[in-house]
């Protein structure tokens, strides 16, 4: 995987590492990271303009009043995504929400 | 946006790029896997190395995982409750969801990719001893397999035994020697 080796983020933007290492606090953070590294190796976007769209939500995070809960590097970084998606005409946002919806009413009890 | 929000969002957008043909499972497993694989697992070796060697705390995670992993103050800690259970000479503990992939990745990470595999999920509850014997782990006859099924409310973390041999050993050094694999119960810390 030597194309997703070099993480491919300036560091006004890098996501919370460790030891050196990208650190996910819930497992959806680490598949959304992980769809965009292979979305951008497919070309769907240019690397380059999904970084400008994080720094621009993060922008936009830190002036609102949504400042007041806690920061979650991936959900900014979500957010970026799903915007630079619906730009390249790749997910459509209201398909995505209308996933998000049908999901969110299954049963509840386990994770996955 | 609430975290399970995120979540139910971030799992949409899997299955619609899944279904446009842009991305797959097994792609964004590796893609975890290359970046996160050493960086989870070693919170819970941290638990484990310290637990080894002050057995105040030892007793306080056996006692309450949950409120004795908060000590370490780890990011993303938000496990409802974390049940820590010990391997002994009587017993040998391992973990599994045989409803879906629960498991306390604040602790130990992101699953390992057999553990979401039906096989693993169903047979470890039947047959228990056949599959930790697939993956190199002999259990002797006299030791009880206990079996543990984690849910969305509780999620169970192995603490292994020490192999005699690593004892007065610094905790930086013990914690680099557990494994993930010794934290679900389907390995044995050996020499």
């Amino acid at each position: 995987m030597n194309d997703v080796g070099e993480l491919p983020l300036s560091d006004d933007c890098q996501p919370p590492m460790a030891n050196g290492e990208v650190l996910f606090d819930e497992p959806w953070q680490g598949r959304v990271f992980a769809m965009a590294l292979l979305l951008a190796e497919q070309e769907c976007f240019a690397w380059d303009e999904f970084q400008t769209t994080l720094i621009e939500v993060i922008d936009d995070w830190e002036v609102s009043d949504a400042r007041e809960g806690a920061y979650v590097y991936y959900e900014h970084f979500q957010e970026a995504l799903k915007r630079v998606l619906a730009s390249k005409n790749v997910v459509d946002s209201t398909e995505l929400d209308a996933r998000t919806a049908a999901f969110a009413d299954r049963p509840h009890g386990h994770d996955h | 946006m609430t975290d399970s929000r995120m979540a139910l969002r971030a799992e949409a957008l899997e299955s619609l790029l899944t279904e446009k043909g842009l991305v797959d499972a097994d792609r964004i497993d590796e893609t975890i896997s290359f970046y996160n694989e050493r960086v989870g697992p070693m919170n819970g070796a941290q638990v484990v190395a310290r637990a080894w060697r002050d057995a105040d705390f030892k007793a306080r995670l056996l006692a309450d995982g949950t409120a004795a992993i908060d000590e370490f103050g780890f990011s993303g800690g938000q496990v409802d409750k974390l049940v820590v259970v010990e391997n002994t000479p009587g017993t040998h503990n391992v973990v599994v969801c045989t409803l879906c992939s629960c498991y306390p990745w604040a602790v130990l990470g992101l699953p390992p990719r057999w553990y979401k595999d039906p096989a693993y999920r169903s047979r470890v509850v039947r047959e228990p001893r056949a599959v930790l014997k697939e993956f190199g782990t002999a259990i002797p006859g006299d030791t009880t397999v206990q079996v543990w099924d984690s849910s969305a409310e509780i999620r169970y973390m192995v603490l292994p035994a020490m192999p005699l041999s690593w004892a007065g050993q610094s905790h930086d050094i013990l914690a680099s020697k557990v494994s993930r694999d010794s934290m679900i119960g389907v390995q044995v810390l050996l020499d």
